[in-house]
């Protein structure tokens, strides 16, 4: 099960949290902070996995992409398979490339409802639910119709 | 910085279209982007929860501009501050009928209320409405809100609608209807016990999207429950094989394969029935070895599935050929240069060497490189390689490196686990004490207040009783090199507590055992550090006993005591003491102090803290003195209860029960204390003197001393049991260490084997380090593999013992799948040839379903399967295979006898040819509902 979606940028702002279970403001916080201070120190042309019990509990795995200003952080258990998370990333990276075109920080700060209803596409109550952005997009647009 | 402001200002004079904001919003964001502090961002944020106060009492504010604010009070509350203010206007955009504004309002609410949340009452009855409606994309967003807003209580009240919409018309609904299901059944499993059918029915569902779905509620309950499920595995072996050979559309490829998430859920589901399950191993063998040769590894995602297969393959039955297959994959993963393949390799070796130890030998240097990679992922990864993997010949290497690691990270919570991975594996497979105990040494040091207590209490024992074996002069060489080793260890600054504890029990014990060490010399160490740790009253309690223990052995061996200043202004220090303890400690010091040799002898014996200690409970001893009392014409003893009101001092042992006299006030609190007494007895493994200690010193000094040998009495009863560190059994670190005893036939007999093996057999056997000059690399990978590769016959018996010892510990379950496993190759699994094949894939339990699906739609749409079949086919409940696939497979005469060839072994080519032309052409057959799945077949 996926345990929580993350957005953010290399400063450490958090762009879009999404948790599937919930979490109190300031748990989410402090998350988001630990998540953030592990990524940041994490050198370059490393792997993209890393295990992460201590903030989440046992046996919780992280898989996190680094586009330009941005991290895309997916935090799982161990009944997800680390590679495809990483492709999970890269199906909602390129939906959101296709609906703002050169989807830029600034995108998804300021299309916040959409971004949403775009992961809420992809994932649903933490498990996977569609991995083609071509139907995604479909979604996305029957519904801001 | 300055590039976000162009696009900022691009946008905001641009794209305003669709989700249009307001320069507001987009000056508030723009400015946080900027603030530089956090105390700016903060000044910024509560301004802004301000001005939204304002804004949103006004009144009539018009919708567009209120759905706004409420995106603007998820912005807040993602930044951390508290936008509870205007939940309830989130609530009310719930009920609004714009399906833009309600997905925002249902948006906003999941993201802000937990399912326990006063305010969810008022939703729950526009999610019934959605549910209910017309329109699919307000029944989507209300199948979304469910997900995180439905708790225990609320369940029932949207049940029966989320259960109508699996049959909705679109796909998208069920889909989603499905993943809600799961979701409560996550949740709350019995509210949903009754409908879980249904996850079976919809795996036959027309769309793979639908079918895909279903595998994560299918995945979860059978990882509860395999065995109600073993029915499925040739329809999941199918559907796989189906997806494998692209037979569903184009739109579920990605990445040019074929629906892979889909074939990843089914591998893992594949893995958990065939673990175990000789007939299920065999049935899926088959599509894995396609796998392996159709799998794109020039892609991630292919990788992602070969990643799975590996797993798969580690958790069925072993097969020598998809060993082989995978062990092949493994070597490509590590051979590559992404990390994240290295990793997954490393992670698949980990998994098959339980299987095939020997396969590990061949990756030895890039198992290397990998621990010595930048990367801490995959260094963590290639440690959990080698803790599984470790054995006598190389646990000294591995947990050497291990150290040098721990060491050097700063992360508490994967120092503990790795200080506790060392201790275990020392323990397990220590070649000599002096190693463990340097290993100890080193592990305290630099983790100590990180390990647990209990691991202290083990090497003090271990220095205490020695080899075990009747070895005193080997048991006192040990003791003088721990002595050694803590008198240097002693200066440094900054030691764990526990790690001092240690260091003064061992030096009050051993110091000056040997003479070698003057006890002045000791004596002045021991107080130095109670000196330097003086807010440390542990640490001082244990300095001050082992200067008691120091002084009586000198008095006792009849040597003048010179008391040292610093000790003489300790103790005095310590006798106005604030706590109980040090001061009761010291009077008992100064107490000993005064007395002649032969009662210090008595009262603290030369090294006694290993012998048996005999504790009269009856007082038997004073029965003489009883009868002369008695005939002198004192009361006889009447009832225990009441004697123990008046005898305080003398029994110890039921000191918690003297506080409540049977005529005082007793209030329920005073019961607290008891049960911490019998259970440190009974369920404790390895008993720990520590937590009795100071209740028991409270004790006048005579008890006190008893008790300090009480304590030591504990301990000695597990002497009985010949417990060292060699044997898993003794390792008290993980609690799986007491099951082992109780695993069945044959796992005491191997942990016999481990306590032979690691005492002996790793001094005869262990080799010496090759002599000529390699890379030090090379070096290194010998003495981390070397074992296994040269002496491995020789080995296989002892270090087996070590393996299954060890697999007790990780899992004691399925060591009896484990050991059997390479001693009997399984043959069936190779005469799967191409006939079987086909009769397999003839079984096409989807067609089947779908001919059920039909019946039923005739059937007066009764939706339950199961009350189906006992209507159409009565005969099939008395069938011995209890399965809806072959009750089904009943009902259709030509499947029937499909089935019955698939158990019968021998195949029927031609037989099986014309069974597959027939089932394929009713499952094809006539009905509107045209599977898109088998839309190939056709053509």
């Amino acid at each position: 099960m996926i345990k929580a979606v993350m957005m953010m940028n290399t400063q450490g702002k958090p762009r879009l949290a999404k948790f599937y279970d919930y979490m109190p403001v300031e748990k989410q916080q402090e998350l988001i902070r630990g998540v953030f201070s592990v990524l940041s120190s994490r050198p370059e042309n490393v792997s993209n996995f890393l295990e992460i019990d201590s903030l989440f509990g046992v046996d919780s795995r992280l898989v996190y992409k680094h586009y330009a200003t941005l991290y895309f952080v997916l935090v799982f258990d161990g009944s997800e398979n680390e590679l495809a998370m990483l492709d999970l990333i890269q199906v909602l990276v390129e939906t959101l490339d296709k609906c703002f075109s050169n989807v830029c920080e600034l995108d998804i700060v300021f299309n916040y409802s959409k971004m949403h209803a775009v992961l809420d596409e992809i994932v649903f109550g933490g498990q996977v639910l569609e991995t083609s952005s071509a139907e995604v997009m479909k979604a996305v647009e029957e519904i801001s119709k | 910085m300055e590039q976000l402001k162009t696009i900022g200002r691009e946008l905001a004079m641009g794209s305003q279209g669709g989700f249009g904001q307001s320069k507001e919003f987009l000056d508030l964001v723009k400015s946080i982007g900027e603030a530089r502090s956090k105390a700016e961002e903060d000044r910024i944020v509560l301004s802004e929860i301000d001005i939204l106060k304002r804004r949103l009492l006004e009144p009539d504010v018009p919708k567009r501009k209120m759905k706004e604010y409420i995106i603007r009070l998820v912005y807040i509350e993602m930044l951390g501050h508290d936008a509870s203010f205007g939940y309830i206007h989130a609530v009310k955009m719930t009920h609004d009928d714009n399906l833009l504004l309600k997905r925002t309002g249902y948006l906003a609410v999941t993201l802000f209320l937990n399912e326990d949340h006063d305010l969810i009452i008022l939703i729950v009855n526009t999610i019934q409405k959605d549910l209910r409606s017309d329109n699919y994309l307000v029944v989507c967003a209300a199948l979304n809100a469910i997900c995180r807003l439905i708790n225990e209580e609320t369940i029932p009240a949207v049940l029966p609608q989320v259960v109508e919409l699996l049959n909705h018309q679109k796909e998208a609904v069920r889909k989603k209807a499905i993943m809600a299901l799961h979701r409560f059944h996550r949740k709350s499993p019995s509210s949903v016990s009754h409908l879980i059918s249904n996850f079976r029915k919809r795996l036959c569902d027309n769309d793979p999207g639908v079918m895909g779905a279903t595998l994560c509620p299918l995945f979860d309950l059978i990882s509860e429950d395999v065995n109600s499920y073993k029915d499925l595995v040739s329809s999941f072996v199918s559907i796989l094989k189906q997806v494998t050979e692209r037979r569903l559309p184009k739109s579920y490829d990605y990445h040019s394969m074929p629906a892979p998430f889909i074939q990843i859920k089914l591998l893992k589901i594949l893995a958990l029935l065939g673990s175990g399950d000789k007939n299920a191993s065999e049935i899926m063998s088959m599509v894995l070895g396609d796998l392996f040769r159709k799998c794109d590894s020039s892609t991630n995602i292919g990788n992602a599935i070969l990643y799975e297969c590996i797993r798969c393959i580690s958790c069925i039955l072993p097969n020598p050929k998809l060993l082989e297959a995978a062990a092949d994959a493994i070597s490509k993963f590590l051979k590559s240069d992404s990390h994240n393949l290295k990793y997954m390799g490393i992670d698949g070796l980990g998994r098959l060497i339980k299987i095939s130890p020997d396969i590990a030998e061949q990756h030895q240097l890039a198992v290397i490189d990998c621990l010595e990679d930048p990367d801490d992922t995959l260094k963590r990864k290639t440690f959990e390689l080698l803790y599984k993997m470790t054995k006598s010949s190389n646990v000294e290497v591995i947990v050497d490196r291990m150290i040098d690691y721990m060491i050097s990270i700063n992360d508490n919570h994967y120092k503990t686990e790795i200080a506790s991975r060392c201790v275990e594996l020392a323990e397990q497979f220590a070649p000599s004490n002096q190693w463990f105990i340097q290993i100890m040494n080193k592990v305290f040091e630099h983790a100590g207040d990180l390990v647990n207590i209990k691991v202290a209490h083990n090497l003090m024992r271990l220095i205490a009783e020695g080899f075990g074996e009747d070895d005193d002069d080997a048991d006192s060489k040990l003791r003088l090199s721990a002595v050694e080793s803590y008198l240097q260890l002693i200066s440094e600054p900054k030691l764990p507590s526990l790690f001092l504890q240690v260091i003064s029990w061992v030096l009050g014990e051993y110091g000056t055992a040997d003479g070698k060490y003057s006890a002045s010399y000791i004596s002045g160490k021991l107080c130095d550090v109670a000196d330097a740790y003086s807010s440390d009253e542990t640490v001082k309690g244990y300095a001050v006993s082992a200067l008691m223990k120091i002084y009586a052995f000198e008095i006792a061996s009849g040597r003048k005591v010179d008391v040292l200043p610093e000790c003489q202004s300790l103790i005095e220090e310590l006798l106005a003491s604030h706590s109980t303890d040090l001061q009761q400690r010291a009077y008992e010091l100064q107490a000993l102090l005064a007395l002649d040799a032969r009662a210090v002898e008595t009262i603290i014996p030369l090294d006694a803290s290993c012998e048996d200690i005999e504790v009269d409970k009856e007082l038997s001893f004073l029965n003489g003195y009883i009868q002369q009392a008695i005939e002198s014409g004192s009361q006889p003893y009447i009832s225990e209860r009441e004697r123990l009101g008046m005898f305080e001092t003398t029994d110890y042992h039921s000191q918690d029960h003297h506080e409540v006299p049977s005529h005082a006030l007793r209030f329920e609190a005073y019961e607290l204390p008891k049960p911490s007494v019998p259970p440190q007895a009974s369920t404790e493994l390895v008993p720990v003197p520590e937590p009795s200690y100071y209740s028991e010193s409270h004790q006048p000094i005579s008890t006190s001393l008893v008790s300090e040998r009480e304590s030591s009495e504990i301990k000695l009863r597990l002497d009985g049991v010949k417990q060292k560190w060699g044997r898993p059994s003794y390792q008290s670190t993980t609690s799986a260490s007491s099951t082992t005893q109780q695993a069945p036939n044959g796992t005491t007999s191997h942990s016999d084997a481990g306590v032979g093996s690691s005492s002996s057999k790793p001094r005869s056997s262990y080799e010496p380090k090759k002599p000529e000059i390699d890379p030090e690399k090379q070096r290194l990978a010998a003495s981390l593999f070397g074992g296994s590769s040269s002496s491995r016959t020789d080995k296989k018996s002892s270090s087996s013992g070590h393996k299954s010892a060890k697999g007790t510990v990780n899992k004691p379950a399925t060591i009896p799948k484990e050991i059997p496993t390479p001693v009997q190759p399984p043959p069936d699994l190779l005469d799967l040839g191409e006939p079987t094949a086909t009769t397999i894939s003839t079984m096409d339990p989807f067609k089947e379903l779908e001919g059920l699906m039909d019946s039923s739609s005739q059937d007066g749409g009764s939706t339950d399967v199961m009350g189906l079949y006992s209507d159409t086919a009565p005969v099939a409940t008395t069938t011995s295979v209890d399965s809806l696939l072959s009750e089904l497979s009943d009902s259709s005469k030509g499947n029937s006898h499909t089935y019955q060839s698939q158990t019968s072994k021998g195949p029927n080519t031609k037989e099986a040819l014309e069974k597959d032309a027939l089932v394929r052409q009713m499952g094809v057959n006539p009905t509107s509902q045209n599977p898109t799945l088998f839309k190939d077949l056709l053509g």
